[in-house]
């Protein structure tokens, strides 16, 4: 019963692309359960078609992110919101 | 946060390997040489980059091991089946080039001054960003109260080992957990780290310590799950789970 | 480009050219690929169901093994690339699970424990072209590869081969599924590379 997830740090590279910003520290409100959680504490599955990002209180997708030649797609529709610290 | 993050951009950038150390028989460090680096937290990773004649690509990411005023480094575990760190521990040689984005992270970093106490959990290479953590603390000279927890197979698979004798003492203490096999006669814990043992070892929920715990997936959660258990705050609680991250 | 002095990567076999779609290569290990927590339905909860609107055909697990059932040994291809070729199966045949099953519908989207989902063409599910498996290699299915049974498509890409598939839900509208949404394609062929949307 091999737990197969990581955890936000793991894909803090591929987010910083994504939104330009570190997100590491952004946090999540999911749209699930209300949960607020910072982005490294999402749990991260990698070893997926593409990379899936889910509520560490109940599972519910957050994040998807698949990556192909020239274009990636971003779905966010389970998330309620991010706040994401700004640095300027 | 670092100065990379408030710069906005993160960009790949070519390294050259300027050491190479072996740590344990399955464990290398890799000092690197980056031009123009802006600096880093302990605790931060890089993406490394490895790219074949053909094109063929493939990334992953390390913990930055070294203090923010020393050279740049990652330690790498060679872990049996995989297709980067063997690369990385066994054929990677000083002069050659590495390609690297980072530092990345903002959540799993520690600063000195920032208050304490602190109680680090490791669990075989998962010591390397609290490895980081402990030089930046011994840099600056703060004396945060520091116990670092590390879970090992055996003794010969402690990473740091000499490094971690010579800085314990004072307000740092160092307690080894040997799961495998132990020398004989050896006094400290033999087993997996467990809640019995996180009773003995961490603050009190009280002492107002922040925590960072680093290893594979299973033995974070356990960790952490040990210590809400024991009555820590989930929120001072935080966490770095490694895997073997194919991308 | 910066190349690394030695860097080889692992790479697949690339095996029997005209059994592999384009892009792939042979694995001969069976990849598991998780997008979320496995599900550890236990039989005595399972049921399977047909459902069209309101009319719906279920099976428990008992009436589920009761049914005729067929071993078809196929070649499996996987978006990620890797393909593994005679894998032996044992399932029931979703012309069976139809058979007698009055419905109008052209589309068919599969409802698994977990929330995972997948579309498929009805045409592509029958004809002898899909069954719901409960076991690979003479084994029952494990749990990390779908088990207690998956939906078995393997002229599609084996994200249509719906995990932990509870359900085939016919309608008439196609409804795009999980990994349908979020940037795959909506049918998924291997042969002629449909791997993400809009190919």
């Amino acid at each position: 019963m091999s737990e197969t997830y990581l955890d936000g740090n793991a894909i803090g590279g591929l987010l910083w692309e994504v939104f330009g910003v570190e997100m590491t520290v952004a946090t999540g409100v999911c749209g699930g359960c209300g949960a607020s959680r910072a982005v490294a504490e999402l749990h991260v599955y990698v070893r997926a078609a593409g990379i899936v990002a889910r509520c560490p209180s109940c599972d519910t997708v957050l994040l998807t992110v698949v990556e192909a030649p020239g274009r990636r797609w971003v779905g966010l529709s389970g998330l309620a919101r991010l706040e994401i610290p700004r640095t300027d | 946060m670092a100065r990379a993050a408030v710069l906005g951009r993160l960009t790949w950038q070519l390294a050259t390997v300027a050491d190479a150390v072996a740590e344990t028989a399955e464990v290398r460090t890799l000092v690197l040489d980056v031009p123009g680096w802006p600096g880093h937290l302990a605790g931060q990773h890089l993406d490394v980059r490895l790219t074949a004649e053909d094109g063929y690509r493939a990334e992953r990411s390390y913990s930055i091991a070294s203090a923010p005023g020393d050279r740049l480094a990652i330690t790498v575990q060679r872990l049996a089946d995989g297709e980067v760190s063997p690369y990385l521990v066994d054929e990677l040689r000083p002069g050659d080039e590495l390609e690297l984005r980072g530092p990345i992270g903002g959540y799993f970093v520690w600063e000195p001054g920032r208050g304490g106490p602190l109680l680090l959990v490791g669990g075989g290479s998962g010591v390397v960003p609290l490895m980081a953590m402990i030089r930046a603390r011994a840099e600056a000279g703060d004396e945060t109260p520091v116990r670092l927890l590390y879970s090992s197979r055996t003794l010969d698979d402690v990473i740091y080992r000499e490094e971690l004798e010579r800085l314990a003492g004072g307000a740092l203490e160092v307690v080894h957990t040997l799961t495998r096999a132990r020398p004989d006669g050896w006094p400290g814990y033999g087993r997996r780290v467990d809640a019995a043992m996180l009773a003995e070892v961490a603050w009190r929920p009280g002492d107002g310590a922040a925590t960072f715990v680093c290893g594979s997936t299973p033995f974070v959660e356990s960790v952490a799950s040990a210590l809400v258990g024991l009555g820590h705050a989930p929120a001072s609680i935080r966490t770095e789970r490694y895997g073997g991250v194919p991308r | 480009m910066p190349i690394s002095r030695g860097f080889r990567g692992r790479r697949g076999d690339e095996g029997d050219a005209e059994r592999l779609p384009p892009g792939q290569y042979l694995t001969h290990d069976f990849p598991v690929l998780s997008a979320g927590p496995t599900p550890r339905t236990r039989l005595e909860d399972w049921t399977f169901t047909v459902a069209y609107g309101e009319d719906r055909r279920t099976w428990t697990w008992d009436e589920f093994r009761a049914l005729p059932t067929e071993e078809p040994t196929v070649d499996i291809h996987c978006v990620t690339r890797w393909s593994k070729l005679d894998t032996a199966w044992e399932g029931v045949s979703v012309d069976t699970l139809l058979d007698g099953f009055e419905h109008d519908a052209a589309h068919a989207l599969a409802l698994c424990d977990g929330g995972y989902t997948t579309n498929v063409p009805l045409e592509d599910l029958t004809g002898g072209r899909a069954w719901v498996a409960f076991a690979f290699d003479g084994e029952p299915l494990d749990p990390e590869h779908g088990g207690p049974a998956r939906l078995l498509v393997p002229h599609l890409y084996f994200w249509k081969s719906a995990k932990w598939i509870r359900a085939l839900r016919l309608q008439d509208d196609d409804e795009p599924g999980f990994w349908e949404t979020n940037g795959y394609h909506n049918y998924g062929d291997p042969w002629r590379e449909q791997r993400y949307w809009g190919d």
